[in-house]
């Protein structure tokens, strides 16, 4: 009997299809629609058209500040209490850090819902639709943050900590000089994990801002109703954004240096 | 007398509830290069790490030029640490790890100011300053020019350096040395130890050093503290701890050593091996001792002239000399001698009497406290044993009940009665079937007596251990999980001294 043999190329054909089908494709027909008019036309106009509209560049403004907030925020949550669970002797951490990443495990909507209710009930909700926003997007990504960084700081050998010590260095200097520099790889993934989605996610805008703020995920959201030449410029826009913020934070360096949260 | 840079004070150390520093107290001289000795969890590492800072003793004193510094933080201490590992700091270059220091240090200026008026300043190290000094520490392990040099991509000995320089640059007044050199190769590791020599040399400070290694603490040291199990052994020069060990741990530990059981059978004369020898050491007539004999001090001769006579059952060449086992009777004696012997020849042997060390046994019998259980077993060591509890009341006998019904008749419940238990160093033995004894523990000592091992079964947990010490022909390994078997008569009981002052 012949036993049929694979070899690795063969094996990748499946994968090459789905690439080309749903990557490559998609991005050529998004490249297309972008530059192209209603009679399938080439034209600039939706990109003029998006750059002179006021409402649509403050969109974009309000969206990378909003998610610049979100991530700032979650980083200045999830930090200490990564650090706190890496660094202690504690027997239960897991436990706890589980409790943190238990959020993750319900389903998005529930949450959301649950913060909506929750605002409804004290009074906040259609008040102050901003500050709801960046709540409800901190509430969503910090477990995004807290996994690459605890799992970062754990790595950390204890060792540096006593050698800093043993040189004169106080506790300031240890984390100044250790902690800080050896957790970067761990921002730099989390900011990534919670800078990107809180740009586009606008489920948690649309509950818990009221339907009042509009984000750039909202925007494609809409276009693609009506209008897809501005919605796939809009996209491949929100895609640039991306890519130039991704570049700034290091995320094209090499992958051994970019932990992510493998726990 | 030399100043006492450091003295440790009855300095006790728990990690929770288990005991790893005892009651040590020495002191180390300024400016010697002293070796902390001793097999792996001997507490050598924790006695660095307590004078370095980065663990405080539970009780006792540090003392560092007569101040005590036993709660400072590790930061405020004038000492320098080269790690195990090297802790290396990975994100910082050669030159930014060995300026870590440098860069935290703040030091006493003096200036003066319009009026003529001096006054001082607490400042960081110029640039210039750390540049020089970082060069300098460089030139001394001879790593001139790594400066950029990523840490990660140097070889073990080059980060052994950059280790060695980090420490050194801050002129400490002691440097703390944690197994150096145990990353590297044999050769290196040789080289390293000639370096760290002539380094302690230049630069004239303390150097504390920790090893496992015996040969490497003899070769460098000045001093040599032998530990084991949280306990100083032995103190002394190398040469002094070579040639007149303390006790028959540190003659197993360090050195080759023929260690016997013998008799003092009058003034200067002693009994082992079934022959009486000369020796130089005092003990009264009679008494059991330790007898030590260094391989190299045992002479071969004629049969006829040898006060031993034995056959010759190994020869193994060592390089530099021989080391022949010889048969003498039931014992087993080795030589160690720069001429060979033929297997199987017959050969005299002779010791000189300084070349013989007595010891006092440190055991001649196993003591535990124990009680009686309702079954009239005897519980301790973490195990019940059977045993005769008759004898600690003459002439009594049990009745069909358990009770035991005294010579004069009356009926006692034993029960939660609180013994001394007795038993024999010749009366235990051990299996490797767990259920066979009772109790069970690891093996933590084995030292070969000539015909003997002597084996030290530990058991329990460690906040409540309790040591066998007892003799047996079977070779095992240290680590072996055994249960202990002691013959229903061969334990010894008494009432305790409590009890009796009840009755």
């Amino acid at each position: 009997m012949k036993v049929p043999r694979f070899s690795r190329k063969t094996l990748c054909i499946p994968y090459a299809v789905f690439l080309l089908f749903f990557v490559i494709l998609p991005m050529l027909v998004i490249l297309v629609y972008a530059f192209t008019d209603r009679n399938m036309g080439f034209s600039f106009g939706n990109f003029v058209k998006f750059f002179s509209d006021p409402t649509k560049l403050s969109t974009i403004v309000y969206s990378i500040v909003i998610a610049l907030i979100t991530t700032v925020a979650c980083l200045l949550v999830a930090y200490p209490i990564a650090y706190i669970l890496a660094r202690s002797n504690m027997k239960k951490k897991h436990v706890i850090l589980m409790l943190f990443v238990l959020p993750m495990w319900i389903n998005f909507v529930l949450r959301v819902n649950a913060i909506r209710e929750l605002f409804n009930w004290i009074g906040l909700l259609g008040q102050t639709n901003y500050f709801n926003t960046v709540f409800g997007m901190v509430y969503d990504f910090l477990p995004f943050m807290i996994l690459p960084l605890y799992t970062t700081l754990m790595k950390i050998d204890n060792s540096l900590y006593e050698a800093s010590a043993d040189l004169g260095g106080n506790a300031f200097t240890a984390f100044t000089r250790i902690t800080l520099p050896l957790s970067v790889p761990g921002i730099v993934s989390g900011v990534t994990m919670v800078f990107l989605p809180s740009m586009t996610n606008y489920v948690v805008s649309d509950m818990l801002g009221n339907s009042m703020v509009t984000i750039i995920g909202k925007f494609i959201y809409e276009y693609f109703g009506s209008d897809w030449h501005m919605g796939s410029m809009v996209a491949l826009i929100l895609l640039i954004v991306v890519f130039i913020s991704t570049w700034l934070t290091g995320g094209f360096q090499s992958e051994e240096n970019v932990r992510g949260a493998n726990l | 007398m030399a100043e006492h840079i450091i003295e440790l004070q009855d300095v006790t150390k728990y990690y929770g509830e288990n005991l790893v520093i005892d009651h040590v107290s020495f002191y180390v001289n300024k400016g010697e290069f002293i070796t902390f000795l001793g097999p792996s969890g001997c507490g050598k590492t924790t006695t660095l790490r307590m004078i370095a800072g980065f663990d405080l003793p539970t009780s006792g004193k540090i003392l560092l030029n007569g101040k005590d510094i036993s709660l400072l933080p590790p930061n405020k201490r004038p000492v320098n640490t080269v790690f195990q590992r090297y802790a290396l700091f990975p994100h910082l270059n050669v030159y930014e790890n060995v300026a870590f220091g440098l860069k935290c240090k703040k030091v006493l200026n003096t200036y003066r100011n319009d009026k003529g008026e001096e006054y001082t300043k607490k400042e960081r190290l110029t640039k210039k300053t750390i540049e020089e000094k970082v060069k300098k520490a460089l030139a001394l392990v001879d790593l001139e020019g790594f400066e950029k040099r990523s840490v990660t991509t140097l070889s073990g000995g080059q980060q052994q350096r950059v280790a060695i320089a980090r420490a050194v640059v801050n002129e400490p007044e002691i440097l703390l040395l944690d197994e150096p050199l145990g990353a590297l190769d044999l050769k290196m590791r040789k080289e390293m130890q000639i370096e760290l020599k002539e380094m302690h040399r230049r630069l004239g400070i303390t150097f504390i050093y920790v090893t496992h290694d015996q040969e490497e603490a003899l070769t460098m040291s000045d001093t040599i503290v032998v530990m084991a199990d949280g306990v100083v052994q032995q103190i002394g020069t190398p040469t002094g701890i070579y040639n007149e060990p303390a006790n028959t741990f540190v003659a197993d530990f360090i050195g080759e050593s023929n260690i016997f059981n013998g008799t003092v059978v009058g003034a200067r004369k002693v009994k082992f091996c079934g022959k009486t020898f000369d020796c130089v050491d005092d003990f009264g007539e009679g008494e059991p001792v330790d007898v030590v004999v260094r391989p190299e001090d045992v002479q071969m001769t004629s049969p006829e002239r040898g006060v031993l006579k034995g056959e010759v059952i190994s020869v193994v060449f060592k390089g530099i000399h021989y080391e022949i086992t010889v048969q003498v009777g039931k014992y087993e004696v080795v030589v160690q001698s720069t001429e060979s012997r033929a297997v199987g020849e017959t050969i005299g042997l002779n010791v000189a009497p300084d070349g013989i060390h007595l010891m006092r046994p440190k055991y001649t019998t196993n003591v535990f406290d124990g009680v009686i259980d309702k079954e009239n077993k005897v519980e301790f060591a973490g195990g019940k044993f059977d045993c005769d509890v008759t004898q600690l009341y003459p002439g009594s006998h049990i009745d069909e009940e358990d009770y035991l019904i005294t010579a004069a008749g009356e009926k006692i419940d034993l029960t939660g009665t609180e013994v001394k238990v007795e038993v024999g160093l010749y009366d235990i033995s051990i299996s490797d079937d767990e259920e066979a004894g009772g109790t069970t523990g690891h093996i933590i000592s084995i030292i070969y007596k000539g015909d003997h091992y002597r084996l030290i079964v530990r058991t329990g947990d460690s906040d409540e251990d309790e040591d066998f010490v007892f003799a047996t022909e079977d070779l095992w390994n240290e680590n072996d999980y055994v249960s202990v078997i002691i013959p229903k008569d061969k334990i010894k009981l008494t009432l305790k001294n409590t009890e009796e002052k009840k009755r």
